[in-house]
């Protein structure tokens, strides 16, 4: 299986109180509050050169996301960072997985086209396109897209994105949210047809039958853990069946918070309160901000009220033992880790490209980089090989790097195993 | 009471109405939250034929209807064909919240299809002092509190209370949901779409209705309305927030009654 490494980009020096003093982490946080840009240059720097430490340390891919007005992420840009990681890591066998630019708050969307195309020319061929419909906070509440619109944009948006990839000739696109009389990209991908796509999504049934019906990577980018995912998976897996396409566990992704230490108990001591300032304090907004009146379609919205609305669980009332135990955050020794991820991500969700969040909300830079190199000793190469007896091919991997364990290519410094 | 669907759109969007009374005629667009034929309504048909259209997409039978229109222009000129097919040269139009936006853009529109227009609380201004609250990002137990004076008061539990029959609780739930959402189609993600623009055009004697306690709407808003149209007169309501037609029922029948008649 692919093995990634996500990060978020978060803000890590959140005040004790924020949750208490700020009614959201999205959309409102109050910036001269908050933060200050030469600190926040600090923390850019440190994703980066954590997601390069990662690349250097055997990961399969690095993982950016966009997200906007959010103090738990904020790359804008996702690839403003791709650029720097793609530029960075040539000559080596790892993926630049952009999870990525947003088409509906793109304009013309477009613009993810060439900027993906320049990311593949720059990487040699390692870019996965990863074409996320966005969140409601972002592309509804932030930047303004009619909720109802939403993803009639993103499709269209994503029929025009494929079509400017590959199209031989220049065309005019006379769309219903979008006109262009003069579609000829610049550069175009290095990748054919065109590099692959994954779609990340938060469980819509919509979204199942779009990415099945696309024959695309389905990510389902969660904060809840594997064990919280395994229902909404299993509805994935029956639109893949259904629609009669094969079951190739490389068509799921799945993101999933992990924490090595030495024993279980040495993960507690060093990240229970990085975990807990993530779920406390990263994941705090008002519940409506998920979706606004028209952002879910009409069947997904009937879906959604008959299933008694699933009510998330209040993760403020939980703490790093829960989190643990139910799954959220998959910590302890590297042993422990590596059996909960083979089993409650792996085996139970059927999944082929796992993403693996290791900086954790507070989580400083030193302690990230321990986590990223035990994980890469110690976990990583118990993993790699799943799924290799059944024999897949991961159509959904730039193919240059489909056979290849990535090396290790450098010894990690700085990795405090203190 | 009568119920019929008008295919409008060129079949494409199916508009319901309901009619009751006799008199001359009075079209009602409703608000965010959908129709309900409510006391108010009733009041009205005692002095004349009201016809209460449901705004595409807010029927349940025909969720999807919305899809076929792109903007308020399209929506404007669905109207027109709702009047046609009506049978009205001319109406009266009352309109609420967002159908007292809607009613303003049909008379600037097509001045000669609206006799008189009373809106009610409309929206289709934008202060940054005094900013509309978007009720589509409120926590939905809130909402209440912000579109009626008495959130726990009889109008506000028929409107937003929750039946006790799961299976209609789902079902008043995914409509209110949906009426709002196809209702922000054409207002997101600031209701001033431009009818500043076009007001001028409007020659129906105008007569608006805000109630005192408006918490979405400021009734300050009334302002921008009768600064630009000409002979424009308000009336507010006591005891009322965002919803007056509902909160007083009679006394707002009263004052459309002689307004209309007047």
């Amino acid at each position: 299986m692919k093995i990634s490494a996500f990060h978020l980009m978060p803000h890590r020096e959140l005040p004790d109180d924020f949750e208490k003093r700020y009614e959201s982490v999205w959309v409102t946080p109050p910036w001269h509050e908050l933060a200050d840009a030469e600190r926040v240059g600090q923390y850019y720097n440190w994703t980066l050169d954590e997601l390069l430490f990662a690349a250097r340390a055997g990961f399969d891919g690095v993982c950016t996301n966009e997200h906007h007005q959010n103090a738990y992420g904020f790359m804008p840009s996702p690839n403003i960072m791709g650029a720097v990681l793609a530029k960075a890591t040539n000559g080596s066998n790892v993926a630049i997985v952009q999870m990525g630019a947003t088409l509906p708050t793109s304009n013309p969307p477009i613009r993810v086209a060439e900027e993906y195309a320049m990311l593949d020319c720059i990487s040699g061929g390692r870019l996965v396109a990863g074409l996320p419909l966005g969140s409601a906070m972002d592309v509804n509440l932030c930047y303004g897209i009619t909720p109802i619109e939403h993803r009639e944009r993103y499709r269209e948006a994503f029929a025009l994105t494929l079509k400017a990839w590959q199209a031989r000739e220049l065309f005019a696109w006379n769309g219903r949210y979008y006109q262009l009389a003069n579609v000829n990209l610049w550069p175009r991908p290095i990748q054919q047809p065109h590099p692959p796509v994954w779609v990340p999504g938060s469980g819509s049934i919509s979204t199942f039958d779009f990415a099945v019906e696309n024959d695309v990577c389905y990510c389902f980018l969660s904060y809840s853990g594997a064990k919280a995912a395994k229902t909404m998976m299993q509805g994935y897996w029956d639109v893949v069946a259904k629609k009669g396409r094969e079951t190739n566990p490389y068509r799921a992704g799945f993101l999933q918070l992990v924490a090595v230490a030495e024993t279980d108990a040495a993960a507690e001591a060093k990240y229970a309160r990085h975990v807990e300032y993530f779920y406390h304090k990263c994941l705090h907004w008002p519940i409506q901000y998920l979706s606004p009146p028209g952002n879910q379609d009409y069947r997904s919205l009937v879906a959604a009220a008959k299933a008694n609305i699933r009510r998330a669980e209040d993760t403020k009332a939980l703490r790093y033992r829960d989190f643990v135990e139910k799954g959220y955050v998959i910590a302890g020794s590297a042993a422990t880790v590596r059996d909960r991820i083979k089993q409650e991500v792996v085996k139970d969700l059927r999944v082929g490209n796992l993403m693996v969040l290791l900086q954790i909300g507070s989580m400083p830079h030193e302690l990230t980089l321990e986590n990223m190199d035990r994980f890469a000793r110690d976990v990583l190469p118990a993993l790699r090989g799943e799924w290799d007896d059944e024999g897949w091919v991961n159509h959904w991997w730039p193919e240059r790097l489909r056979g290849t364990a990535a090396p290790r290519t450098a010894a990690p410094v700085g990795a405090g195993r203190a | 009471m009568s119920e019929r669907t008008i295919a409008a759109w060129d079949g494409r969007v199916r508009i319901r109405v309901q009619s009751k009374g006799s008199g001359p005629a009075l079209v009602f667009l409703h608000g965010p939250w959908g129709l309900t034929w409510d006391p108010f309504l009733d009041e009205l048909a005692k002095s004349f034929t009201v016809h209460a259209p449901e705004h595409p997409g807010t029927t349940p039978d025909t969720p999807d209807d919305v899809y076929q229109l792109d903007n308020l222009w399209d929506l404007v000129l669905c109207y027109d064909e709702v009047f046609a097919a009506l049978g009205l040269e001319q109406a009266a139009v009352v309109g609420h919240s967002f159908g007292g936006m809607l009613g303003c853009e049909l008379a600037a529109a097509y001045p000669a299809r609206v006799r008189r227009l009373a809106a009610i609380a409309p929206l289709g201004f934008w202060r940054d002092t005094d900013r509309v609250v978007n009720w589509m990002m409120l926590d939905p137990a809130r909402l209440p509190g912000y579109v009626f004076r008495e959130p726990n008061g009889e109008a506000a539990q028929r409107m937003f209370g929750a039946p006790d029959d799961p299976e209609a609780a789902t079902a008043a739930r995914v409509r209110l949901v949906w009426a709002m959402g196809t209702t922000g189609k054409f207002i997101w993600p600031i209701p001033d779409k431009g009818l500043k623009k076009r007001i001028h055009r409007l020659t129906a004697p105008t007569l608006l209705i805000w109630g005192k306690e408006d918490r979405l709407v400021p009734p300050v808003y009334a302002d921008e309305f009768t600064r630009r149209i000409a002979g424009a007169r308000v009336q507010t309501v006591d005891g009322a927030g965002h919803m007056p037609h509902l909160e007083r029922p009679d006394v707002v029948a009263r004052m459309i009654r002689e307004f209309v008649a007047g």
